[in-house]
């Protein structure tokens, strides 16, 4: 990490904050692959704007490219903020395009796919690090949180001095457990959802006015 | 770099390279990256003594995913302890007396090297041959 480095990032966070009453903020919607973050962006969006920001899919690395819905107006209590949701693909270590042929894609496809999510990640990582002022960080709460990925992506979010809030997902689903993200990460606060079904979404409102605004 | 096995059977065997913190210390980020990922890429089994900081291993993922490619490097698996939050160190740290967020870390070829069991105070890893 180098010293120029370290002072353009100051630089950019500095401009960033003369800017904050007039733009919105960015916020990143991480996790890893199939947590339901596009399901996330997609509900946040269409409550407040209308539109959708991506296809969702049960395939992993469906998205393969950063999505932007500018201007979202979110209003809770009285106030607004207004953010621009950023949909990120699934963060990972590691990519195999055999993968995606047991969703049953041809293998010149699942090849393009695999090529695609490798920069997709790639490209994630550089918005966590350059252009996003917080994070949402999705985590399916049927699935074990203590993961290396997670670990590392939360000490990266931490590291950049970025609010965060935890999500974990999926709680209508028999198998879910919200105690053990909130286990996981402790430090961090907890919001139980479940994107698809709609569940508990004016807690999720609440605490991005709260948190982002 | 230091190299566990040497003699002519080592092409049957799984190379470790451990990594002293020492050997780190005076790197700069890419020098660490390419480190790891030209053993990762010889198949080997890299260990550091004192892990990334975060900023690192943000662009030691970013740059796995540029070499990854359908013929063969799948990316890596990782394994850290204690964990990167830091928090009160983790037992290394409790062992020390000291909060220092020194992290051991293991990394490996994703395609050789699976996590079976991790708990605060186990990692239990796989590794297979070529």
């Amino acid at each position: 990490m180098g010293l120029l480095t370290d002072l353009r990032s100051s630089i950019s966070r500095a401009t960033s904050s003369l800017f904050a009453g007039t733009e919105p903020k960015r916020i990143g919607i991480y996790g890893p692959p199939n947590a339901g973050k596009t399901t996330l962006a997609n509900r946040i969006a269409r409550d407040w704007t209308g539109d959708a920001v991506g296809p969702e899919s049960h395939v992993p690395h469906e998205t393969r490219r950063a999505r932007r819905k500018e201007n979202v107006e979110i209003k809770r209590n009285g106030k607004s903020v207004t953010i621009d949701v950023v949909d990120t693909p699934g963060v990972t270590t590691k990519v195999d395009y055999k993968e995606f042929l047991e969703h049953d894609i041809e293998e010149d496809d699942a090849v393009r796919r695999s090529r695609e999510a490798t920069e997709g990640v790639a490209e994630a990582m550089h918005w966590l690090r350059e252009d996003v002022d917080g994070v949402i960080y999705v985590l399916d709460s049927t699935e074990d949180p203590f993961t290396q990925v997670n670990t590392m992506l939360v000490g990266i979010i931490e590291s950049q001095d970025l609010p965060v809030l935890i999500f974990a997902n999926k709680i209508d689903l028999e198998e879910a457990s919200v105690q053990r993200v909130s286990n996981a990460f402790p430090q961090h606060e907890t919001v139980p959802l479940s994107a698809l079904e709609g569940d508990n979404m004016d807690e999720v409102y609440d605490k991005i006015a709260e948190h982002f605004g | 770099m230091p190299e566990v096995t040497t003699d002519d059977d080592a092409g049957d065997g799984i190379q470790i390279d451990m990594i002293s913190a020492e050997r780190m210390e005076g790197m700069r980020t890419m020098e660490k990256i390419r480190l790891i990922l030209d053993g990762v890429h010889d198949d080997n089994i890299v260990i550091l003594e004192d892990g990334l900081d975060p900023d690192e291993e943000s662009k030691l993922i970013e740059r796995t995913m540029s070499e990854i490619n359908p013929d063969g490097f799948t990316g890596i698996e990782i394994e850290t302890y204690p964990g990167s939050d830091g928090g009160d160190g983790g037992f290394l740290g409790r062992l020390m007396g000291s909060d220092d967020p020194s992290k051991l870390t293991v990394i490996g070829p994703a395609n050789r090297i699976e996590t079976l069991h991790k708990d605060e105070t186990l990692i239990s890893t796989l590794v297979t041959r070529r």
